[in-house]
C-alpha cells in the first residue's frame, strides 16, 4: 500500500521555490477536498450500513430486545449469560468447528490437487478448468436446493447408488442421519467451492518461476521431492490466503445447512450462525440474545483470524 | 523433459481420472436440467417430457415473473451502487491524498472480517429507521456494502496500474479530474469494472441470507421464494418445480460465466494475491 499519495508527492520537492507556499497549500486543500468528494459515496455506505449497525449490535447485545416488543431496557450481562447457558450453544460451537476442519482440509487438499492437474496449458486442461469452475457460478442457495433433490430418496439417484454400493441397507434418506447430513453437506460445499480454491492456488503455482524447477531437475530431484521442498514452500502465501478464506467461510456456514438440514436431524447440524437466526426469528424471538451471540461470533472470528495471521507469519519467518 | 515423458507414459490413467472428475463436477448440473423436464412422481410432470414443472413455477403465488423481477431489481441496485462507489472510491484512494484516507480504506476492507449475521441482526432494526425495511432497494444497498471490500481494493489497484501520463495529458487538455476520469480513465480500468460488476451481479442474484433476514412476502427474490415454496407444500415435496427453479436461477449465471470467464479468472490473477 502506498502511504504517500501521488498527488502530494511533487509538493515535497526541495526545488519548489518558497514563494509558492500559499499556492501550494491552497492546491493541497483543493486536492484533499476533491479526494473526499470522490470517496464520499464509499464513506456514506460504509458509515450508514456498516459502522452504525456495528454500534447498534453492541447496544442491542446489552438490551432486553424482543423481536415484536422492541427495546425494553438494559439487560447486560444477562443476554450473554443466557446465550452461554443455552443448551444448543456448546453443541453448535463444537459442530461448527468440526465442520470447519473437515471442509478446510478437503477443500484446500482438493483445490491443490485440481490446480496441479490443470496447471499445464492444453485444450483438455482448459476444458477441465471450466468444468471445475462452473459450479462456482451457482449461488450457494441454488446449489443447496439442487443437492436437496439429488439426495432425496424419492427422485434423486444418490440414495440408490449408496444402496448398490452396500454403504446403506435399503434406500434411505441421506439427510436423515446426523453423519449423512454432515457428509452430504460437506460434499455439496466441496463441489461448489473446489474450483474457487483451485483458481486461487493456480495463481500461486503460476507465480513460481520456472527456473527454480529447472535447477531442481538438474540436481536430480524426484517429482515428490520437488513438490515437497519447492512447490509447497513457495506456495505458502497462496495456501495461507486460501486457508484463511476457507476457515472464515466455514465458521460462518449458514445457507447450506438452513436449506439442506435446517439444523437437523435432532439439532445435530446446528451451526453458530444458524443458532443466531434461530434465537432471533424462531425459538426465542429475542433480538438481544441474537445480538449477544453475534457479538461473541464477531470477537471469536477476529481472534481466530489474528491467530491465523500470526501463525502464518511466524512459520514463514522460520 | 522427465515430467513430460512420464506424463505421456501415464496418459490413459490421467485421462480416465480427469474425465471422471469432470463428470462429478458436471453431473449435478446436467441431472437437474434433465430432471426438470422429465416425468417424476409428485410433480406436475407425470409422464413424458415437458415443461409442466415450469408452468407450476410460473403460477406459484405472486408468479415467477414477479420473483424474477425482484431478483433483477436487487441485482441492478447492488451492481449499480457497487460500480459507482468503487469507481469513485478507487480513484480517490489511488490518486488523491486526503485526511482519513488510510482509515477509510482499512474500515472498508474490515467489512470482510464481520459475519453477515452480525450486521443483519441490527440491520433489521436500523433499516426501519432509514425507511428501507422490507424494500428491494434496502437489500440491494446491503449487498453492495458486502461487495465494497473486494470492489474498492480491485479498483484501487486498477487505477494505480494506469500510467499517470495518460491522466496528465487529459488534465493538460483542460479536463478537470472528473473529466479525466469520465473520458479517459474509465476506459483504462474497464477490465476491473467488468470483473467487479460480474462478481456483484453473481453475489446479488444468488444471495439468500440477506433477503431471508430483511424481506418477506411479495418482496422475496427468487432464491428465497424457491426455498419457501419447497417448505409450503406439506407432505410430498414437489421436487420438479424446485429443479425448474434451480435451472431458471442458474442459466443467467452460467451464461455470464462462460461469456466473461476471462474476466472471472483475471479478477483472481490481479486481485487475489497482491494483498
Amino acid at each position: 500500500m502506498t502511504m504517500t499519495a501521488p498527488a502530494s508527492a511533487p509538493d515535497r520537492s526541495p526545488l519548489t521555490p518558497p514563494t509558492a507556499a500559499p499556492a501550494r497549500r491552497r492546491r493541497r486543500t483543493t486536492t484533499s477536498r476533491t479526494g473526499w468528494a470522490y470517496a464520499s459515496p464509499t464513506a456514506a455506505l460504509v458509515l450508514s450500513l456498516f459502522v452504525v449497525p456495528i454500534g447498534i449490535v453492541f447496544f442491542m447485545s446489552g438490551s432486553d430486545w424482543s423481536l415484536l416488543g422492541g427495546n425494553q431496557g438494559t439487560n447486560f450481562p444477562e443476554n450473554f449469560t443466557q446465550v452461554l447457558a443455552h443448551r444448543q450453544f456448546w453443541p453448535s460451537v463444537r459442530f461448527t468447528l468440526l465442520y470447519t476442519v473437515i471442509a478446510t482440509v478437503l477443500l484446500i487438499g482438493l483445490g491443490l490437487g485440481l490446480a496441479l492437474i490443470v496447471q499445464v496449458s492444453s485444450r483438455w486442461s482448459g476444458f477441465l478448468r471450466t468444468a471445475f469452475l462452473l459450479p462456482t457460478a451457482l449461488g450457494l442457495a441454488s446449489a443447496s436446493l439442487l443437492f436437496y433433490a439429488l439426495y432425496s430418496p424419492q427422485v434423486g439417484p444418490v440414495s440408490r447408488w449408496l444402496e448398490q454400493l452396500g454403504v446403506t441397507e435399503g434406500v434411505v434418506s441421506i439427510l436423515g442421519s446426523p453423519a449423512g447430513a454432515l457428509w452430504g453437506t460437506v460434499f455439496l460445499v466441496v463441489w461448489r467451492f473446489a474450483g474457487f480454491y483451485m483458481l486461487l492456488l493456480l495463481v500461486g503455482l503460476q507465480n513460481i518461476p520456472g527456473d527454480v524447477y529447472e535447477a531442481a531437475k538438474l540436481d536430480g530431484a524426484k517429482t515428490w521431492q520437488t513438490f515437497r521442498s519447492i512447490t509447497l514452500p513457495l506456495l505458502r502465501p497462496s495456501l495461507a490466503l486460501s486457508t484463511i478464506m476457507c476457515v472464515t467461510g466455514s465458521l460462518l456456514a449458514f445457507d447450506q445447512f438452513y436449506i439442506l438440514t435446517k439444523g437437523g436431524p435432532d439439532s445435530s447440524t446446528m451451526t453458530v450462525v444458524q443458532l443466531i437466526y434461530n434465537l432471533a426469528f424462531e425459538s426465542k424471538r429475542d433480538l438481544g440474545m441474537a445480538a449477544a451471540l453475534s457479538v461473541i461470533t464477531l470477537l471469536a472470528l477476529v481472534a481466530i483470524n489474528v491467530f491465523q495471521l500470526r501463525a502464518m507469519r511466524g512459520s514463514s519467518e522460520s | 523433459m522427465n515430467a513430460r515423458t512420464s506424463r505421456l507414459g501415464f496418459r490413459t490413467p490421467y485421462y480416465v481420472l480427469t474425465a471422471g472428475l469432470a463428470i462429478v463436477f458436471l453431473y449435478p448440473l446436467i441431472w437437474t436440467t434433465v430432471s426438470s423436464v422429465s416425468p417424476q412422481p409428485g410433480s406436475a410432470q407425470v409422464e413424458g417430457l415437458g415443461f409442466n414443472n415450469y408452468a407450476t413455477l410460473a403460477s406459484y403465488q405472486a408468479g415467477l415473473p414477479h420473483y424474477l423481477g425482484n431478483s433483477l431489481a436487487i441485482s441492478l441496485v447492488a451492481v449499480g451502487v457497487t460500480l459507482l462507489a468503487a469507481t469513485f472510491g478507487g480513484y480517490a484512494f489511488a490518486r488523491f491524498s486526503f485526511p482519513g484516507k488510510n482509515a477509510l480504506f482499512l474500515v472498508t476492507l474490515s467489512i470482510l472480517m464481520v459475519p453477515y449475521a452480525t450486521l443483519l441482526i441490527p440491520l433489521t432494526i436500523w433499516l426501519k429507521t432509514l425507511g428501507l425495511n422490507n424494500t428491494l432497494v434496502g437489500v440491494g444497498l446491503v449487498l453492495a456494502v458486502f461487495q465494497l471490500p473486494f470492489a474498492t481494493f480491485m479498483m484501487r489497484i486498477s487505477f494505480e496500474g494506469v500510467p499517470k501520463e495518460i491522466e496528465e495529458a487529459a488534465l493538460m487538455d483542460g479536463c478537470g479530474s472528473f473529466g479525466a476520469l469520465r473520458r479517459v480513465l474509465v476506459h483504462a480500468v474497464k477490465p476491473g469494472l467488468i470483473t467487479i460488476g460480474l462478481f456483484a451481479f453473481l453475489a446479488a442474484w444468488n444471495d439468500f441470507m440477506v433477503p431471508l433476514f430483511l424481506v418477506g412476502g411479495d418482496n422475496q427474490p427468487l432464491p428465497l421464494a424457491l426455498v419457501n415454496m419447497r417448505q409450503q407444500v406439506m407432505g410430498v415435496i414437489d421436487y420438479g418445480s424446485t429443479q425448474a427453479g434451480v435451472v431458471v436461477l442458474t442459466i443467467p449465471c452460467v451464461l455470464l460465466f462462460l461469456l466473461l470467464q476471462r474476466h472471472y479468472v483475471n479478477g483472481f490473477m490481479s486481485g487475489a494475491l497482491k494483498g
